[in-house]
């Protein structure tokens, strides 16, 4: 038995949690980028603004995208509610309102990873400094994540906190599809020359995906290698279809564990068989953005459903 | 405040004569290295922030998230001592319990004119709603905290009978466990009794207090927290944590079908015993403070039918009401017909002509206290105030005298603490908790031992730069 606000909270904090590790990696892979070229990189960070979904807040504040404007309004800015800082502390308040449900290592991990950014983002971040600290922020929500695989029963309670993160890795996996989607296309690839490839490397290591790309494509790069990567391969964690089919496993682990069949489940199934049924062949045709525009619906849709199935709220 | 030493120290009587219950300590102590023991100090607080044990000031921002200072140095009590302290406390428990009874049914006390009726009638914290109505297991204050001062060797006072919702009490076990974790070999060495019961037992003590016609095959018990913004929130998240009980806000409860629901990922689930940490006001928007959100509407209806235990039960503030402390030895007289073992402190009710005037004329030996006011916000420490404070704080006593009670500035034992240059001297309270079933009274040994740190200072409270140290009772 659990409140259903404990079950939201479980989902929150993991959400946030999950959000703040994407922001950083965005930031990483943004950073990287801007290093490694010669002319202005103004349209990049706005991408990567955009990317974090965040661009109106961004441009209530900025009327120009710089490195170091861009890189305080992610990290750090209250008027920023995806800031890393935002996240950390909305993970931390969901985790002290769910801290029951939670291991001790688990409360400890979360409650450490905020004092220690607290402190760390206290002031703007030097240059010099980012790379350290995008570290710090990737290691310490490992080590949260790390506490939950090794502490954590397998009940209810870890199911809410996959589903919240799983939904959440989901939707961001879609969104850098999304802004990138005009250099995924094949006329791009038809083109060849015109594919610049750190623009090709800002999408896998926004992902953490280089590697495992190059495991398993060689130094084959192309559009439909990636899509088909980030979207269809069920090897990879951040994929679409890993996550759908992730949602798919923790809500039938509820059924199970509850008797009850939901209407989110139905919900999960439908997207994951779409996953399942679809190609690239078939993206590319009927338009990769009209493809990832539903996907992100689906997901916001899913995440209401489980709301309202689960009684988060009154 | 600054008092004039000397007041009664419980280590040293005097600079190489240790009192009795710290030999042992005292022995080990003198042996170890200063640094380290400083290094252990930091550790503790490093630990205590590690897992969250802290508290919001009210009025401060919300980020700002304060430790409670802790003190490595223990507080420590002999086995006859404690059992004295024991006895005095049981009886004081029972007395409340009886008297609460008694004020919300016959009113057999004040009939026999034992405390003035108007004490009770006018008093805010007197609930006419609970006339007539008989908590589950009979019990009215199920959890409680006797705050006690010590001013000589055989001198404890009861300086207040916190009967409404006392807390402090994860401090008195996670002061503990860290003692446990810097300093095992103490435990080894001496004797010192268990705190660690106290969840399982005050899983008990509400689990038998359970409504008898419950649907639950097993008591389902609920602390009610205000929320994570309370400055008490990490204590009643540990509560329902080590007890196993679930933490809800009243937005997780409602009224189902004549019980008390929580809202659970599959629907309702009855809950039969509510630890509440929220004051009678906010408990009910219905029956009491209707611009509350942080009531369930219709609770008190759920309890007057008998479907819900209320613990503390509403109501119990009137046992503990600054107007009425006085009245104690009474009280207890009157309920057990034995004299009072624990020692009121000497109290002026400024409501009487003859004490007021007493009081005008001293105000600068004396400590005045509002007699609804708490957490020492609202109290006049007589020797401590300037001119313009006296005067102020005279003017609001002779416009509104029966709002406040004095005491005589009372010497308050010393326990050393660890300061710079080693053990100094500091002045300290005592908190224990006490824990009551339908027939039975438990008492945790030792309890909260709150030291004001700075030096001279007779000010305890955490709010006001007061820090704990852990309390240890030896066995025999």
């Amino acid at each position: 038995m659990m409140l259903g606000k404990t079950a939201g909270g479980l989902f929150w904090m993991f959400r946030y949690l999950e959000r703040a590790e994407n922001t950083a990696r965005l930031l990483e892979a943004g950073w990287h980028m801007a290093l490694n070229r010669s002319s202005t990189a103004s349209n990049e960070w706005q991408s990567v603004v955009t990317t974090a979904g965040v661009l109106n807040a961004y441009n209530q504040k900025h009327d120009e995208f710089s490195a170091s404007r861009v890189i305080d309004f992610l990290l750090r800015d209250k008027d920023n509610p995806s800031s890393v800082m935002n996240s950390i502390d909305l993970a931390r308040s969901n985790a002290r309102q769910v801290r029951t449900a939670l291991s001790s290592e688990v409360w400890e991990a979360t409650n450490e990873c905020w004092m220690i950014l607290k402190q760390e983002l206290a002031r703007p971040v030097a240059e010099r400094n980012l790379h350290d600290l995008l570290s710090t922020i990737r290691y310490r929500t490992s080590v949260v994540r790390g506490a939950l695989y090794g502490t954590m029963l397998r009940n209810d309670i870890f199911a809410f906190s996959r589903l919240g993160t799983f939904l959440e890795r989901a939707d961001n996996t879609a969104r850098i599809l999304d802004v990138k989607y005009y250099l995924l296309l094949p006329s791009a690839s038809f083109v060849g020359s015109s594919i610049d490839n750190v623009q090709w490397e800002v999408i896998l290591h926004s992902v953490s995906a280089q590697r495992s790309y190059r495991w398993l494509h060689g130094g084959d790069i192309s559009a439909q290698g990636i899509v088909d990567f980030l979207v269809f391969d069920r090897r990879m964690p951040r994929s679409l279809a890993f996550c759908a089919a992730e949602t798919v496993r923790y809500l039938e682990q509820l059924e199970q564990e509850y008797g009850t069949r939901q209407e989110s489940q139905i919900l999960a199934e439908r997207m994951s068989e779409r996953m399942s049924q679809n190609t690239i062949e078939s993206v590319f045709q009927n338009g990769l953005h009209e493809f990832l525009a539903e996907f992100i619906a689906d997901t916001t849709q899913l995440a209401k459903h489980i709301e309202q199935d689960f009684s988060f709220y009154g | 405040m600054t008092t004039t030493p000397p007041c009664f120290d419980e280590m040293l009587i005097s600079q190489d004569q240790v009192r009795d219950p710290y030999s042992d300590y005292y022995d080990w102590f003198s042996k170890e290295d200063l640094k380290r023991l400083r290094l252990k100090s930091a550790e503790a607080e490093a630990f205590f922030r590690k897992i969250g044990i802290t508290f919001n000031v009210y009025g401060q921002d919300e980020a700002d998230e304060r430790l409670i200072p802790f003190d490595i140095v223990p507080r420590i009590i002999s086995s006859r001592e404690w059992a004295r302290l024991e006895r005095g406390i049981d009886q004081r428990v029972r007395a409340i319990n009886a008297f609460l009874h008694d004020i919300y049914h016959r009113q057999e006390i004040l009939r026999a004119g034992r405390i003035p009726a108007e004490l009770i009638a006018r008093n805010a914290a007197f609930l006419p709603e609970m006339m007539g109505v008989n908590p589950p297991g009979g019990v009215y204050s199920h959890i409680a905290g006797i705050d006690l001062v010590r001013t000589g060797e055989d001198d404890f006072f009861v300086l207040e009978d916190n009967v409404r919702t006392p807390s402090g009490v994860s401090y008195m076990l996670e002061n503990r466990e860290t003692m446990l974790q810097m300093f095992p070999e103490l435990f080894t060495r001496m004797k010192i009794r268990p705190v660690s019961a106290y969840p399982r037992l005050l899983r008990r003590s509400l689990s038998n207090c359970a409504p008898e016609n419950s649907p639950n095959r097993k008591p389902v018990v609920a602390v009610l927290t205000p929320g994570i913004h309370n400055s008490a929130y990490f204590e009643h998240a540990f509560l329902a944590d080590q007890m196993g009980a679930e933490l809800v806000e009243s937005t997780d409860l409602s009224v189902v079908d004549g019980r008390i629901a929580m809202r659970t990922t599959q629907g309702f689930q009855p809950v039969d015993v509510i630890y509440r940490r929220v004051d009678d006001a906010y408990l009910d928007p219905l029956n009491f403070n209707p611009e509350s959100l942080l009531g369930v509407p219709g609770i008190m209806d759920v309890y007057r039918a008998g479907n819900i235990t209320l613990a503390n039960a509403p109501g119990t503030g009137i046992a503990d009401d600054k107007a009425l402390y006085s009245y104690m030895p009474d009280i207890i007289e009157f309920y057990t017909g034995e004299q009072a073992i624990l020692k009121n402190v000497p109290t002026w009710r400024c409501s009487e002509a003859d004490s007021l005037a007493y009081v005008l004329e001293h105000l600068s030996e004396l400590v005045v206290k509002e007699v609804h006011g708490s957490g020492g916000y609202g109290m006049l420490v007589g020797p401590a105030a300037n001119k313009k404070e006296l005067s102020d704080f005279e003017a609001k006593l002779r416009a509104k005298p029966a709002n406040y009670i004095a005491q005589p500035t009372l010497a308050l034992s010393t326990v050393p603490i660890l300061a710079k240059s080693g053990l100094a001297p500091r002045h300290v309270d005592l908190r224990p908790f006490v824990l009551v079933s339908p027939n039975k009274i438990d008492i945790t040994p030792g309890g909260l031992t709150r030291v004001a740190l700075k030096q001279g200072s007779l000010v305890v409270n955490s709010s006001q730069g007061g820090g704990t140290k852990d309390t240890w009772v030896l066995g025999d």
